[in-house]
């Protein structure tokens, strides 16, 4: 299964990317994506609980991710 | 009833956000306008550069003005958010609400102004008199060490 994550802001400097395709062997939930970015490097810049969004709608991180989703983490948000 | 909301790449026109709620129907009109100040955290400012997750940006944005009609009884009112580098005293936001009387207006407009800073997915990088720049975190202050960079 492979999901899209967006990075955005200071998360994608950290990462030095802001769209990555992750692989999971079975399923995923929020929780596991946030993880599996914060285990690559610069991904330490990522807290472990941040603001995700998927399919354009904030998600929890015990909600289960589906193939092809669109799985976004949120920086502090600033706007205004 | 003209409810309206954007994320635009251009300078917000205020006053023709102020025709478009014009009803003979309302007695108040309330606008608010967010614009670049010169000194924040004590720093000088430059400019500030607004990105966004454009899309989800958008649907927000719309989901909060529509919210705000429910929960205040208002028929017309319009926002935008604007996106880019904004120089000093540039507007970066407008919200223009108008309804039969000014506490619902006003009560309409705050909601709006601190939806959107609480879940608007909209970034600023502010960039300083001396050449560098920063991330602003949601209490609008800079985020010191994290993702700094200075101008070569």
């Amino acid at each position: 299964m492979t999901v899209t994550a967006l990075l955005f802001a200071s998360y994608a400097e950290a990462l030095g990317s802001d769209r990555l395709e992750l692989a999971f062997p079975g399923s995923a939930t929020v929780g596991e994506v946030v993880a599996q970015l914060r285990a690559l490097p610069g991904g330490a810049a990522l807290p472990p609980s941040p603001l995700v969004a998927v399919n354009l709608t904030y998600a929890r991180a015990d909600q289960r991710v589906a193939n092809g989703d669109e799985v976004a983490i949120i920086p502090p948000v600033a706007g205004g | 009833m003209s409810i309206r909301s954007a994320i635009v790449r251009r300078a917000i026109d205020v006053a023709a956000l102020l025709a478009e709620v014009q009803e003979t129907a309302n007695g108040a009109t309330v606008a608010f306008v967010g614009h670049v100040r010169e000194v924040n955290d004590g720093r000088a400012v430059t400019g500030i550069e607004y990105s966004a997750y454009g899309e989800m940006a958008e649907r927000e944005l719309a989901a909060i003005a529509s919210e705000c009609a429910s929960a205040y009884g208002i028929a017309h009112l319009a926002i935008e958010h604007r996106l880019g580098t904004l120089t000093l005293g540039e507007a970066s936001i407008a919200i223009v609400v108008a309804h039969a009387h000014r506490a619902p207006a006003y009560e309409a407009s705050r909601f709006i102004i601190e939806e959107v800073k609480r879940r608007l997915p909209i970034w600023k990088r502010e960039g300083y008199v001396d050449g560098s720049s920063e991330w602003v975190n949601a209490s609008g202050v800079p985020q010191a060490g994290a993702a700094q960079e200075h101008r070569t």
